[in-house]
């Protein structure tokens, strides 16, 4: 039986830790790796070698802990005990003063910055080792598959979800249990789940840092849905810009599969289901479902006109369900504590926590998780610290190039999907950028736009060529060449690309320009009528008006 | 596969037709034209032109007429000030995206890029010329290839893999820089696969595709062969 090999592996973990003093965990988070965390862990290794005391301490390694601003970030046995900027050469001090870390080293974990954020996805917030299965097990992983397979019927399983009012995290937010209910209705002999890991938004990390840290929630997750919705194979979409995230999946497949938790006949029930890793070749409108699906089936990545949606006729023509990574990581704690309790996080019609990856002009960077309705500001000035330098907040950017920038004055607006939207951005799948007064509004709509025209698939023509105009456009008018006719033209040219383009990837396109627009239409015109960037970044117009005459 | 019959309104008046047909394919049938250049009867759905866009009463957006079924009790507006105005945008950024000069052209007076516009009453283009550098390929004994006239409908792709089996052409690149190859990017008349047949000429709805020898203005060109081998091909 599946519960008798968990509590097996799980004993046998527990005993092996015993004779342990210590578990240093050493982030081996992508961030963390770049600022020389594996040097650091080797480090660690042969002091304590060297000490003789590798007996009694284990190193091993460890997810990401958000704050990647103050990494490479070393944790002695939990959250409250952390060793920030740690490098080889302070290894021996972290040695030896293990329990009583000096200020210098010493991680701050009071601040608000951990204090203010609630864990549901990165619950176990990097304190498992993302090789290792039985880690996860230990800490209470498959007991939601075990729960699902041995006491749920599939129905059940899609109720549990419906009622927790989980809505997707790939950036629509449609609600999940409705997409899977659709699947699980829909008439089909075989039957795909497809887990969208192709994140590609500037600025976001949250489902890299989740498909690193936690390949076997992922997996648990998406095993569920293939339960749920009656399907035999899965596949995670992956970009291959993650080799890591794709390295560590296909490890966690291996191990899973070694003990039973996936293939034939999972854990001693009748439900076989298999996964296999897919990579993405760096193309940003695979993350559009259909294109996703034309991507796993070997062709072109194009989108294709909905309905049918994948839903009816996905991946070879079969009924498909696709979510989003992190989508998939809150269904195992949904299950395992219940839709009650899922439900009760959050407001009204977002229910739950969603990640953030927090970059920009704020003083703390990196990866946040807090309940829906928190407001803007508490992420800004609170959990990320605020702005550096004493300059001032601008604006909040959220949902990349499909989303739009909040100026200050929406800065108390609760984050949850209908909010954003009502400003003019989107909830997106996480990015969020803080911008302050030294980003210039036009500027940041040419960026996010020469990003849409060079990731546009080219099959449409309002996105093929409405974004190239676009980006002219805002180019010559960060230059100083444009006159206020192009700005009629730029606004007109956003209605019809809004309107009339294939895919989401041209329907949002114009997002970045129609909310900077709403809000910092005065920049736009200084620099149309005064040739002024009022934020001295478009250097053809840096210098200001009267010292220029 | 079993059809129903439904029953809805196409610009107020009420027509009926099987639920496996799209909404263009009813509105021809029925004497209502609806703009258009990717699709051709005969070849699959890529609905990626946008000029077929309507209005569907309780629909969120624009739905494109050529990828859509109908459904009973639909309410379908196929024109209107709005849908006009963005048929016009859409048609003026295909003339600035690429080298459409109707005076020089071989396809002059049968051009469908040339009708559409005339149609949507286009008398100069507004915005910026893109001006891109596009190839010329003539290595083909019989045809030629100007991408500069190319508007990217994929008809070419799609009848050469679709009806003639051969596959020689696919798109290759990404958004303003994708454009038509042959083979895997060699010469049209190095092709290992084409079989110069000419069905990609004769449906090119521009001058893009052209038969060498053809002078300005000469070249018409015939789509109704598809409908032909369609048939013969669903009674068999």
């Amino acid at each position: 039986m599946l519960s008798d090999e968990l509590k097996r592996i799980t004993g046998h973990e527990l005993e092996e830790r015993q004779p342990l003093k210590h578990r240093l965990h050493v982030c081996m988070g992508t961030g963390c790796i770049s600022a020389g965390s594996d040097r650091v862990k080797t480090a660690l290794e042969t002091e304590l070698r060297v000490m003789n005391l590798d007996g009694t301490y284990a190193v091993t390694t460890g997810g990401c802990r958000g704050l990647c601003a103050a990494g490479p970030l070393v944790a002695i046995d939990g959250d409250t005990n952390i060793a920030q900027r740690v490098t080889t050469e302070n290894v021996p001090e972290l040695v030896q003063r293990m329990t009583d870390l000096p200020d210098s080293l010493r991680l701050p974990t009071e601040m608000p910055f951990f204090r203010n954020q609630k864990k549901v996805v990165l619950e176990y917030s990097g304190n498992l080792d993302p090789n290792r299965i039985d880690d996860y097990i230990t800490a209470g992983g498959y007991t939601a598959l075990n729960h699902a397979l041995t006491e749920m019927t599939p129905a059940q399983t899609v109720d549990e979800i419906m009622r927790s009012g989980l809505r997707g995290r790939g950036g629509a937010g449609y609600p999940t249990g409705l997409k899977w209910q659709t699947v699980a209705k829909a008439h089909g002999e075989r039957k795909f789940v497809i887990c969208n890991g192709d994140e590609g938004d500037p600025g976001a990390f949250m489902d890299r840092s989740v498909m690193e840290d936690y390949p076997f929630k992922v997996l648990e997750g998406v095993t569920i849905a293939g339960y749920a919705i009656g399907a035999q194979q899965g596949y995670l979409y992956v970009r291959a810009e993650y080799p890591l995230a794709v390295k560590r999946l296909k490890s966690a497949i291996r191990q899973a599969e070694k003990i039973g938790l996936l293939g034939s006949n999972i854990g001693g029930t009748p439900f076989s289901f298999n996964i296999d890793v897919r990579l993405g070749a760096g193309a940003f409108v695979c993350g559009e479902e259909t294109a996703l699906i034309a991507s796993i089936e070997g062709k072109r990545g194009h989108p294709r006109p909905r309905p049918p949606y994948p839903a009816a006729r996905g991946l070879w023509g079969c009924p498909t369900l696709i979510n989003n990574v992190e989508t998939f990581s809150s269904i195992a704690p949904i299950i395992r504590q219940g839709a009650d309790w899922f439900a009760g996080i959050g407001t009204e019609k977002s229910k739950g926590t969603k990640v953030f990856a927090l970059s920009g002009r704020v003083n703390y960077t990196g990866l946040i998780e807090v309940p829906m309705g928190t407001t803007l500001r508490e992420i800004v000035f609170e959990i990320g610290g605020g702005i550096p330098d004493g300059r001032q907040f601008k604006a909040i950017q959220t949902g990349g190039p499909s989303g739009g920038c909040i100026p200050a004055e929406f800065l108390d607006t609760p984050v949850d999907y209908e909010s954003l939207a009502a400003l003019g951005s989107i909830m997106g799948s996480g990015g969020m950028i803080v911008m302050d007064d030294t980003s210039c509004m036009v500027d940041v709509a040419r960026y996010f736009m020469e990003f849409c025209k060079t990731e546009s698939c080219g099959k449409c023509a309002p996105c093929r060529i409405g974004t190239a105009q676009m980006h002219d456009l805002l180019t010559i008018i960060t230059a100083g060449q444009a006159t206020l006719e192009d700005l009629e033209r730029l606004e007109k040219l956003c209605d019809m690309v809004r309107s009339t383009s294939l895919c989401g990837l041209g329907q949002s396109a114009p997002n970045p320009v129609i909310s900077t627009l709403r809000y910092f239409r005065h920049e736009y015109v200084s620099h149309i009528v005064d040739h002024h960037c009022p934020a001295g970044v478009c250097s053809a117009l840096s210098q200001p008006q009267e010292a220029a005459e | 596969m079993n059809s129903n019959v439904v029953t809805l309104s196409i610009n107020g008046k009420e027509v009926s037709g099987r639920d496996d047909e799209t909404i263009l394919e009813l509105a021809l049938e029925n004497g209502i034209q609806i703009p258009r250049l990717c699709y051709l009867e005969g070849l699959s759905i890529v609905g990626a032109c946008r000029l077929c866009m309507v209005e569907v009463l309780g629909a969120k957006g624009l739905i494109a007429a050529c990828a859509t079924r109908i459904t009973e009790g639909m309410v379908v507006q196929t024109d209107s000030e709005r849908l006009a105005e963005y048929r016009r945008s859409i048609l003026e950024m295909l003339f600035a995206e690429g080298f459409h000069v109707c005076s020089v052209c071989v396809a002059n007076g049968h051009c469908e890029l040339q009708t559409q516009a005339a149609h949507a009453g286009i008398d100069h283009i507004d915005l910026p010329y893109l001006y891109p550098r596009r190839k010329v390929d003539a290595s083909h004994r019989l045809f030629g290839l100007d991408a500069n006239r190319c508007i990217l409908c994929t008809r070419c792709v799609r009848v050469c893999s679709e009806i003639e089996g051969a596959r020689t052409w696919s798109v290759s690149g990404r958004g303003i820089e994708a454009h038509i190859i042959s083979d895997f990017a060699t010469p049209w008349g190095e092709s290992t696969t084409c079989t110069s047949c000419g069905k990609c000429v004769q449906v090119c709805p521009t001058g893009a595709l052209f038969m060498k020898g053809a002078s300005t203005a000469e070249l018409e060109k015939r789509t109704d062969f598809l409908s032909w081998i369609t048939a013969m091909r669903e009674q068999r």
